[in-house]
């Protein structure tokens, strides 16, 4: 094996590595003279070894065969030979989980721990304190107490670390060591000091108070070791974090101190520490920046990696910050560690110029193919984050990635580059082609169904809009011919899109539904039969609503009104305008792709939020008769964020009611709250049918009282109204310590801030994949338009975001982004309202000395359009 | 190596970290291979993170192929940080969680490194080691305990651990010793002779 021992090697007459061809039944064998008379220390010292070694190579040993060496092992106690004796306690810890008995060596540890060879005492008690239990541990706890104070370091760490090791399993036993943990902790030698720090804590960490206390204690007494100091800043950072603490508590100087420290260890644990505490300001992060600079040039490479990390995750937040840098990470393009070269260039990505982009886009790619997965990933997110900020960069970030996507990886780094052209794709029309001919190309040979699904998927979407869709008809049909199952459907799907768009494309798509027909999977001739006969009948309001639009509700939602459906057998037919819908993506502004879909697949799989309140609500008798949940909010918050009672509210929407659900925190610890409920006056004509109470509401435990209001039947249009809000209840007094309440009570009551209901609060969002299609499905039976002047308004921007916000609607096609320097703008938006009638909008803005808007409004019902005009004007 | 093969794949992309709840535990593993990627001992203190052999040999093997070419002291595999370091035919590696303090972490491996360096009076290669493993896992026990550093200087390893190596011929414990295992050797092989004859008898 290796060539440079072979001289020697043949001299001694064994392999290379004289364990190399160990048989652990063999050993086992040997380990019969530990009960030869006299102990031949030498001799045994190398079978233990050897049965150390077995064991670390994962050679399984059966309970009664590792009981029996164990047992012969004991013996081996007699000797006093110092290398052989510390190997037993090497062995017993190995041995522990597996042989039967470990207990029987307990006197033997006891009496190496307490006895006269410094050397011995240590390292028993840590292996004492491995086979000892809950039990056994009382009996020795003399004894711990004594270790924790000894004065020899070692005797005094063993026993911390050993005790801290027991804390999960007998927490009560250890807290009673804390006094002489805390004589340890001002000792001289620095692991002591860091091991008490560690015990300490963990024994404290519940109690907000001591901790706090403990920490003032040593940021004054000034603690040597460097370890412990990285522990107390990240006990402070965490303190700060829960405290919410401004930045100018003394948590925070001692943190800023420590930048200070003469250990580069406790600099950088400094610098980290600021730079991941939420909301930094600029001026707060500058000297954690400038010292993570410093570090950049040092020779030793750990440290040149931490720095540029860390620098790296500044950069996202606050790319101003780190231009300073600038420079030093320059130099570490070129260096030799890769990881620190792609973080490099990545930090530069995100905070250099766009001159420089194409310069850095160069170098990484001349070593793109050295650094590991998740290097790549880093270097992927930084391009998506560097296309929204330069989207003129497109052509140059569209090669990169192709190239990328050419490459070999994992389904990580694969997904990351799919993602990242899609977004781009979305933000900038005029890369759509050339994004989509690189995403065909990669479908021809991708192993991901997963992937291929959603560029199938994305094709469909986008491709039949573009100049020339036939050029995209072949690499679909290809999927057909040779993918898994749910490629071929996802193929034919898309197929059906491009000829329900394109009449001169509609003969050929037929021919190849036709061959899809006699596909070998049903879901593949289901789907394919189906689109067959909607393409057939050349409808366009079919094509919208069978093909390009698909349902719109939430599919849990629809299982649980089928399941209904089935157990109470009726006559009418089932109707799908009783299902709740699914609430549409919430639409952020990507500011920030840097998470790319990390956990998008198991969240899908979860119930959604709202079908959580669905089934909260319906566990309260009073609601049951309410049908399906239609709406429901985002939180509002009804009182001030430091008060004694923090209060918001969600409106849940049904059909013709609607429930306020109050989540109420009470965070006085002396009191206890009963029959908490909020009582509401409304100033139209609404009607409050109906309190549910919250029975108790104890310190810091949240707890939700309920409002049913019945909304006007007779006045369709009075879709806006303001209550006022009261929080009634009845007040105990209790001891803050113990949480028991006073026998009685006094009533008292809480004014909170107005609700208001919204036009908002009875649209569902629905995203319209194809807002063109839905619009003439609808048709302009009772459309309607009318021009409002906003006059308050100064861009394009700010009116588009206030009506987007005002109705509550989605906004489909991406209108909602306004290309710069227009000053006219169409802004679509799809929604559905209250009873299940789908409403459409179009909003055509132009900006002249304020914006003037044209609304025109399309709905299955003619109230609908009424209502929505009548409270946009 | 494809990503796929990566058991914990699902936690390699996320490099952004979360602060770090204090705490003692710092060290997730530590390993020695051979220049093959074989191993020659390791520890790993967080039970939850490779729990069975295959996984551990995994993840070893991962590393391996990703550090061996170039010497670069610290690597990013699997969502954990690894600092490492070479000697002639061995690789020392030290793993951390992404989020841990890299110079700590560099602090034990040059703990360990130093320590064996001084215990093997510099020859810190496979035979020398192996030949010494019951120091090597006195000295691993003696810095890290059950994943917490339990000390970092390696003149006080070296005192703890107390061990004498034997790996100069000329010294007159170790030709002593020598004897003693080729004297040793001896009776295996007659040990394994009379086996094989006593079986060939009995078939």
């Amino acid at each position: 094996m290796i060539k440079k021992f072979d001289k020697k090697d043949e001299e001694s007459g064994s392999g290379s590595n004289p364990f190399q061809h160990l048989e652990k039944s063999a050993v086992l064998q040997e380990a019969r003279i530990f009960n030869e008379t006299p102990i031949n220390p030498r001799r045994c010292l190398h079978i233990l070894t050897k049965i150390i070694y077995l064991l670390n190579q994962g050679e399984h040993f059966g309970t009664t065969e590792a009981t029996e060496a164990f047992f012969a092992m004991t013996r081996l106690f007699q000797s006093n030979d110092q290398t052989l004796r510390r190997m037993c306690y090497l062995t017993i810890k190995e041995m522990a989980n597996i042989s039967e008995d470990v207990i029987i060596v307990t006197s033997s540890l006891t009496k190496d721990m307490t006895g006269k060879e410094d050397v011995y005492r240590g390292p028993a008690i840590r292996a004492l304190c491995r086979i000892t239990d809950t039990t056994m541990l009382q009996a020795i706890e003399r004894y711990m107490k004594q270790a924790i104070v000894d004065k020899v370091p070692s005797v005094s760490s063993s026993a911390l670390v050993s005790s801290l090791h027991m804390v999960k399993m007998s927490f009560d036993v250890v807290k009673r060591w804390v006094n002489e943990a805390q004589e340890a902790a001002s000792s001289d030698n620095i692991m002591v000091q860091y091991h008490a720090l560690g015990l300490l804590y963990h024994l404290r960490k519940n109690d907000r108070l001591a901790v706090t206390k403990m920490l003032n204690k040593f940021t004054k007494s000034g603690l040597k070791s460097p370890f412990a100091y990285c522990m107390m800043i990240r006990i402070a950072s965490k303190l700060l974090e829960e405290t919410d603490g401004g930045h100018d508590s003394p948590m925070f100087d001692f943190i800023e101190s420590c930048l200070r420290n003469k250990h580069e260890m406790v600099v950088y644990e400094a610098a980290s520490a600021i730079v991941h505490m939420p909301n930094c300001t600029a001026r707060e992060l500058a000297p954690a920046v400038s010292v993570l600079q410093l570090f950049c040039s040092s020779p030793k490479a750990a440290l040149r990696y931490a720095a540029v990390r860390t620098l790296n995750k500044v950069a996202m937040k606050h790319p101003s910050a780190v231009t300073a840098c600038n420079l030093d990470l320059e130099n570490l393009i070129t260096d030799s560690n890769r990881s620190i070269a792609t973080l490099a260039i990545t930090t530069l990505l995100k905070t250099g110029s766009e001159s420089s982009v194409d310069r850095l886009m160069k170098q990484i790619s001349s070593f793109v193919s050295e650094i590991s997965d998740e290097f790549k990933v880093v270097v992927v997110q930084a391009i998506s984050a560097l296309c929204q900020k330069y989207p003129r960069k497109h052509s140059v970030m569209m090669n990169f990635l192709s190239n990328m996507l050419r490459d070999d990886g994992g389904f990580d780094y694969k997904r990351a580059i799919v993602d990242c052209i899609i977004s781009i794709i979305e933000e900038n029309p005029e890369s759509k082609e050339t994004g989509l001919a690189h995403l065909c190309e990669f479908i021809e040979d991708c192993e991901h169904t997963v992937l291929a699904t959603k560029i199938l998927h994305l094709l469909g979407k986008e491709g039949p809009r573009t100049p020339t869709p036939s050029k995209y008809i072949r690499f679909i049909f290809n999927r057909v011919v040779l993918e898994s199952e749910a490629v071929r459907a996802a193929a034919v799907s898309a197929l059906a899109k491009f000829g329900a768009q394109n009449d001169d494309l509609l003969p050929s798509v037929l021919v190849l539904m036709q061959r899809c027909m006699m596909d070998s999977d049903d879901e593949v001739r289901d789907r394919a039969t189906f689109y067959m006969n909607v393409l057939q009948q050349k409808q366009k309001a079919l094509n919208a609503a069978y093909i390009f639009n698909g349902l719109s509700v939430s599919v849990p939602g629809l299982e649980k009104s089928l399941h209904q459906y089935t157990l109470e057998p009726s006559e009418k037919p089932f109707d799908m305008k009783t299902v709740p819908l699914a609430s549409a993506p919430i639409t952020e502004q990507k500011t920030e792709i840097a998470p790319i879909a990390t956990s998008k697949l198991p969240e899908k799989l979860a119930p959604s939020r709202q079908d959580i309140y669905q089934d909260q609500l319906a566990a309260i008798p009073e609601f049951k008769s309410l049908g399906p949940l239609f709406k429901s909010s985002e939180p509002v918050q009804l009182t001030e964020a430091e008060t004694e009672y923090v209060v918001r509210c969600i409106k849940h929407t049904f059909a013709n009611h609607m429930i306020f659900q109050f989540d109420c925190t009470n965070t006085l610890n002396d009191q206890l709250l009963q029959r908490v409920m909020v009582q509401m006056e409304p100033s139209e004509a609404y009607e409050v049918l109906h309190y549910v109470p919250a029975p108790n509401l104890p310190y810091s435990q949240p707890g939700s009282c309920y409002s049913l209001v019945r909304l006007p039947e007779d006045d369709p249009t009075a879709v806006s109204c303001t209550f006022s809000c009261t929080m009634k209840y009845l007040v105990r007094d209790c001891d803050p310590n113990t949480g028991e309440p006073d026998d009685d009570g006094y009533d008292d009551e809480y004014v909170l801030e107005d609700l208001e209901v919204t036009v908002a609060d009875h649209i569902q969002k629905v995203l319209k994949p194809n807002f063109g299609a839905a619009w003439e499905e609808i048709g302009d039976e009772f459309e309607k338009e009318e021009t409002f002047a906003l006059a308050t308004v100064r861009t394009l921007d700010e009116a588009v975001n206030n009506i987007i916000s005002f109705l509550g609607m989605q906004p489909c096609e991406r209108s909602d982004k306004v290309p710069e320097n227009k000053n006219s703008h169409v802004l679509v938006l799809a929604g559905v309202f209250r009873g299940g009638h789908d409403v459409l909008v179009r909003a055509r803005l132009a900006l002249a000395d304020g914006v003037t808007m044209q609304v025109t409004v399309r709905s299955t019902d003619e109230s609908v359009v009424d209502v929505i005009l009548a409270s946009v004007g | 190596m494809t990503a796929q093969s990566c058991p914990r794949q699902h936690c390699a992309t996320t490099m952004d970290s979360t602060a770090l709840e204090p705490s003692l535990y710092t060290v997730k593993a530590v390993f020695i291979l051979d220049n093959d990627g074989n191993r020659l001992l390791s520890k790993y203190y967080d039970l939850e993170l490779y729990p069975s052999m295959k996984e551990q040999k995994n993840f070893e093997m991962n590393v391996f192929n990703k550090t061996h070419k170039a010497d670069n002291e610290i690597a990013f595999v699997e969502g954990m940080t690894i600092v490492y370091k070479s000697s002639i035919d061995l690789f020392f590696y030290v793993v951390g969680s992404a989020q841990e303090n890299e110079l700590m972490l560099m602090a034990v491996l040059n703990c360990f490194f130093e320590s064996l360096n001084q215990m093997l009076r510099k020859n810190v290669e496979k035979r020398t080691l192996l030949d010494n493993m019951d120091g090597v896992f006195l000295v691993v026990d003696e810095i890290i305990d059950g994943g917490v550093i339990l000390e970092s200087d390696p003149q006080q390893v070296i005192e703890k651990v107390n061990y004498r190596a034997d790996d100069n011929p000329l010294s007159e414990q170790s030709v002593a010793q020598h004897i003693t295992e080729k004297l040793a050797l001896t009776s295996n092989v007659l040990q394994s002779a009379k086996e094989q004859i006593k079986w060939s008898i009995l078939k």
